[in-house]
């Protein structure tokens, strides 16, 4: 509004000035400024980049599978090399090779056909051991040191194992004297014979020893004391397996012979143990329990032997009986012209089912035969005792006995002679041979005990292992021979 | 062909032949009538014994040389006819 007022005033005064002169005015241009610029130049660029090219894809695999195969290795290299030498044109020069060989094969191969050169030929390589050895000498450091006697010896049902029992055999008295029984392994390395790979104690002097025919770890053991025992050497911490303990049931005389006889069920085997006194049990093994249970009992009865005189202290082992009642029994059948002496020993030909043979201090070996009282044959073995006698497993007519004198003599009854065939065991005074035993698996293996407490383990020579031709004959005529 | 079986087979049918083998020079059966693992065993151990064998011979008397090898055994007789490439062995059970 203020403004409007001044404007006024500046009119009137204009108005003034016009009317008082004339005055030229300069022109003045103004550009225009809307219409400018017209020619103005005008530039411009243009830029095109090719169109890119955008592309995606994408992939996922849903399912994996991974399979694998292998193959076995080929027996043979040369299997192949056959097959292909079969698909193969022939090698060069194989049928000239043929034809050139072929005529003089036909002629060997007829010749062989028809010729009896080697008929009943046999070669006889183990003829190179002819020799007798001896290849360990087993004691026991302690058992020798106290004078203690090996009483018994077994093999077990390997071969490998030979189980020894020490006792004493000149000593009658009732005793508690310590004993042991010392196992070895032969196939072990580094075997050491003075060091056996087990010990075991025994309250007494042990008597008998029987290595089970079917288990290795398993031995059979008679006492002085009269006690049975069977040992499992496979536990370490109680390798006593059964004992008979002392009941009324057991011995009470020292046992002199332990053996293991097969049961009526397939595969079972009892204990039969024999003790002075004339009584033979027959017990069976109660492992459960811990305790070997009596199942029979035999007696030899003075009465029943026809003639009156000690026919020994050992019976066979093979007596023959049926029926289980503990009472005591008195089977004995059929007796044999006494002796002179006390029989120690007797044996069962594994070869004929009659032959035995029997020896004892009068230092003669006796082949009976079962049917008939009186001795086949009569060999003189020593002058001093004989302690025990055994067959050969492997020649029927080989049989080996210990001496007292220490020598262990072997016989041949297919000699013409009646001399030994071999004396092993040089011995010497005072060391009496009480025990032998034939390995059944190695047969060149024979074992010794000895008084002075050492076991002999010796190697056969060759013929008194393989058997000869015609010799189960002649066993056979030995038994068929009649003696008035 | 035909005639490498021919022989072969006229070698066979003599008298308690068990078995041929046609070994090559490097000790390896290219035919037999036996199963292959007994004729690989026979061919190499054969191969051996024949080659020592011929040895034995040559190193006695220079100028003597290995024609033929028979082996004798319990149960068998078995002949070897050597040469430079080939060796056949044949079986023979005499006793038959």
């Amino acid at each position: 509004m203020s403004f409007c007022l001044c404007y006024g005033i500046v009119f009137d005064k204009t108005v003034e000035d016009n009317s008082e002169a004339d005055e030229a005015l300069d022109s003045v241009s103004i550009q225009s400024q809307w219409r400018k610029s017209q020619q103005s130049a005008q530039e411009s660029r243009g830029c095109q980049t090719k169109a890119v090219h955008r592309a995606e894809a994408e992939i996922q695999t849903v399912s994996t599978t991974i399979t694998g195969t292998q193959t076995e290795p080929r027996h043979q290299a040369t299997e192949q090399l056959l097959q292909q030498n079969h698909n193969e044109l022939e090698s060069p020069g194989l049928k000239d090779f043929l034809q050139r060989v072929e005529d003089r094969v036909i002629r060997e191969l007829v010749r062989n056909a028809k010729s009896h050169a080697f008929d009943g030929f046999q070669v006889n390589w183990e003829d190179h051991s002819s020799l007798v050895s001896c290849l360990h000498r087993l004691q026991h450091p302690s058992a020798v040191e106290r004078g203690l006697h090996v009483t018994s010896v077994s093999w077990s049902c390997t071969g490998a194992v030979i189980a020894c029992a020490y006792g004493r055999i000149d000593d009658g008295d009732w005793s508690t004297e310590r004993s042991y029984v010392c196992t070895w392994n032969l196939d072990r390395r580094g075997l050491n014979p003075k060091q056996a790979d087990l010990v075991f104690d025994t309250p007494t002097a042990v008597t008998a020893l029987s290595c089970h025919p079917n288990q290795p770890a398993l031995i059979a053991v008679g006492l002085y004391s009269g006690e049975v025992l069977v040992w499992d050497t496979s536990r370490t911490q109680d390798p006593i397996l059964v004992q008979s303990g002392m009941s009324a049931d057991s011995h009470r005389e020292p046992v002199y012979q332990v053996a293991w006889v097969p049961l009526q069920k397939k595969g079972e085997f009892g204990v039969l143990s024999a003790s002075s006194g004339g009584r033979v049990l027959l017990w069976t093994l109660d492992s459960d329990q811990g305790r070997l249970v009596l199942i029979d009992a035999y007696a030899l009865v003075r009465q029943q032997v026809p003639h009156s005189s000690c026919t020994g202290f050992k019976t066979l082992a093979a007596a023959p009986t049926e029926g289980h009642s503990v009472t005591l029994r008195a089977p004995a059948v059929f007796s044999f012209r006494p002796r002179s002496g006390p029989v120690h020993s007797v044996h069962c030909s594994p070869f004929h089912r009659n032959l035995f043979v029997s020896a004892g201090t009068d230092g003669l070996a006796h082949i009976h035969s079962l049917l008939q009282a009186n001795p086949l044959l009569s060999l003189r073995v020593s002058d001093s005792y004989v302690f025990q006698v055994q067959w050969s497993p492997t020649r029927p007519l080989v049989f080996a006995a210990a001496t007292g004198q220490g020598e262990v003599q072997i016989f041949d009854l297919g000699r013409r002679s009646l001399r030994p065939a071999a004396i092993i065991e040089p011995g010497g005074v005072g060391q009496a041979a009480t025990c032998l035993a034939f390995n059944c698996q190695n047969h060149n293996l024979l074992a010794v005990g000895k008084t002075d407490g050492t076991v002999g383990v010796w190697q056969l020579s060759g013929d008194l292992m393989e058997q000869k031709p015609r010799e189960s004959s002649q066993l056979e005529q030995i038994a068929n021979q009649a003696v008035g | 062909m035909a005639e490498v079986d021919d022989t072969l087979k006229r070698i066979e049918a003599q008298k308690g032949v068990i078995g041929t083998i046609v070994v090559n020079a490097d000790g390896i059966p290219i035919r037999t009538t036996l199963d292959n693992s007994t004729a690989v065993q026979y061919a190499g151990l054969l191969r051996n014994l024949t080659m020592m064998a011929r040895s034995t011979v040559r190193d006695i008397d220079p100028q003597n040389d290995l024609t033929f090898l028979r082996i004798r055994s319990k149960k068998h007789e078995v002949l070897v006819a050597p040469e430079n490439d080939f060796l056949l062995i044949v079986i023979q059970n005499p006793c038959e």
